[in-house]
């Protein structure tokens, strides 16, 4: 059974619909990327899977419940985690009180997993004490993940995490989102750098006005000479 | 030696008195703001509220029999604080939940807020009747601590009373209740998150509701402080804290909208600037007419604003911190 199924999914926030039929199926050891042109509805996708849009179709399954139209504080429990594209940090509070945030939902003790962000992001643990605001942006989207993970989330949905990175970082958030994979997490992403992202996608799916084009894993969608040409930039 | 302890009588106590008041206020204000994104205008009735509703405890107290050696205002402000932060939940969803449930916008609450001032003070009206009541209800004497200077010189003492000795220890306690609240505990924490970015605080996973309400527990228990303080320092009426919810406002956005620790230096700091200026230097600076040429002396009045225009120092100072530093001095909201 899959970790996410998305069953054609429409949704919008109120007029006519952003998304039309959007099907999606994510197993937990799966790296989905979603790509497309602008306005194909791929943030809405996942802004809808996390609640924060009207479904009015189709069905989301995840964990074996249709979640649609469901709150963040209701999902975050069940696994759920997102990571936004902008202002994705608490600016005023310090990168650990950010993690802390991140907990908000669970009821146990956290510090094990706030250990194993640390962990993976040594320089966020030199700067714990530090306001996430003063970080730079790479260091940002670190906090942000790291945010997102620290409700030990099965799913992680991140929104074009190399946005605006400067390409060594853009490498080394593609390697974190890999190895977050493989301590098995799984991942749905949107992503402009599509032909890099997809290269490490084991799921690839073209969204184009609100509708899957093409779906396959990352390498065939690379190899297909028609999505190569209308949405790798040839 | 005598001028100095005029200056500490006139300016440092009262001006301590004015900004606990003010800055209790405003901390409630600051909140609800960087919460609910809204400038709460009933917040000085809810002061005015939570001193009737410490009025009618002590009353009830008094009327019992009970004799305590503390006034009876403060020793029902547990009670009334409870009784007070209930009212605030209820005005909450009574008046403002629904609007914010049809997405209106801060103007529109602000409105609200307005006529939420007006129904209350109506009420309190019709049910207290606008005459000046006195906290004091079981006649207890306001006692003055009287501290003998004339080892240093002095001929008069520093003189201080008891409800405000009782109000520098409450407001102190208050301040670092928050202080440990918003910095060490979980939802204070999720209340400065929501404070700084409401959408990523619901993406948390945040339960943004038990927020808000928790938002109003605080701010209106603190105005019930306030307001009981206020009450007990100059006397009850129904319009007791409406006269300073205009400089209580200034003192908020003079601290920089949102920040709980702005609003309490905001406070003490409008509250001293007025003091300050309604203060009669003349009595400070007498000795200089020692030393002044013949025929030249200090006036008798030394005051920089005369007292009838006290409030307009909160404006002056708030103009000018938002032409200097327009998100006031701890980095607020600017919206």
């Amino acid at each position: 059974m899959a970790l996410i199924e998305l069953k054609h999914v429409v949704g919008g926030y109120g007029g006519a619909p952003i998304l039309n039929g959007v099907n999606i199926a994510i197993e937990k050891s799966d790296i989905g990327v979603i790509v497309g042109p602008n306005g194909a509805g791929k943030s809405t996708t996942l802004k809808a899977i996390f609640g924060l849009l009207k479904v009015t179709g189709g069905t989301i399954e995840f964990g074996g419940e249709n979640i649609a139209n469901s709150l963040p504080d209701r999902l975050v429990p069940k696994g759920l985690s997102f990571v936004p594209q902008e202002k994705n940090v608490f600016t005023s509070m310090s990168v650990e009180e950010n993690l802390e945030m991140g907990a908000f939902t669970r009821t146990d003790d956290f510090s094990g997993t706030m250990a194993w962000v640390y962990e993976m992001f040594p320089v966020l643990k030199e700067k714990r004490r530090q306001p996430a605001g003063e970080l730079s942006g790479g260091q940002r989207q670190m906090v942000a993940m790291g945010r997102a993970l620290m409700s030990k989330p099965s799913l992680l949905m991140l929104d074009e995490p190399s946005a605006g990175l400067s390409p060594r970082y853009v490498i080394e958030i593609f390697e974190t989102i890999q190895r977050v994979n493989q301590e098995g997490v799984g991942i749905l992403m949107v992503e402009q750098n599509a032909r890099q992202a997809l290269a490490f996608a084991s799921k690839g799916f073209v969204l184009a006005q609100g509708q899957n084009r093409f779906t396959g894993t990352g390498q065939e969608l690379i190899d297909d000479p028609e999505v190569a040409k209308s949405f790798l930039g040839g | 030696m005598d001028e100095l302890i005029f200056f500490i009588n006139r300016v440092l106590i009262s001006g301590t008195v004015l900004g606990s008041i003010y800055a209790l206020g405003a901390i409630g204000i600051t909140l609800i703001f960087g919460i609910l994104r809204f400038a709460h205008f009933a917040h000085g009735d809810m002061m005015t509220m939570g001193a009737f509703v410490a009025f009618v405890l002590a009353s009830a107290l008094a009327a019992a029999g009970v004799v305590l050696p503390l006034p009876m205002g403060f020793v029902v402000l547990p009670v009334a604080m409870i009784i007070t932060a209930l009212l605030a939940l209820g005005i909450d969803k009574g008046f403002y939940a629904p609007l914010r449930a049809r997405g209106a916008k801060p103007v529109t609450l602000l409105i609200a807020s307005i006529g939420v001032t007006l129904m209350m003070q109506g009420l309190l009206r019709l049910i207290f009747g606008s005459s000046t009541k006195s906290m004091y209800v079981a006649g207890e004497s306001k006692d003055i601590f009287r501290i003998d200077m004339s080892w240093a010189g002095g001929t008069r003492p520093i003189s201080i009373t008891e409800p405000q000795v009782i109000m520098f220890v409450v407001t102190a306690l208050i301040v670092v209740a928050l202080h440990l609240f918003l910095t060490r505990s979980r939802l204070g924490k999720a209340m400065r998150a929501m404070a700084d970015n409401a959408a990523l605080a619901q993406v948390s996973g945040i339960n943004t509701a038990l927020v808000v309400r928790v938002t109003w527990v605080i701010a209106g228990s603190l105005a019930c402080v306030a307001g009981t303080m206020l009450a007990l320092d100059v006397a009850l009426m129904p319009d007791l804290a409406f006269n300073i919810v205009l400089p209580i406002f200034a003192a908020a956005i003079v601290g920089g909208l949102g920040h709980a620790y702005g609003a309490i230096v905001g406070g003490f700091l409008i509250a001293f600037a007025e003091t300050l200026a309604v203060f009669n230097w003349t009595a400070v600076l007498r000795p200089l007419n020692a030393i002044l040429p013949e025929g030249m002396a200090l006036p008798a009045n030394l005051a920089l604003v005369p007292t009838e225009y006290k409030l307009t120092v909160a404006f002056v100072i708030l103009v000018v911190t938002l032409l200097v530093r327009p998100t006031g001095i701890f980095k607020g909201a600017s919206t």
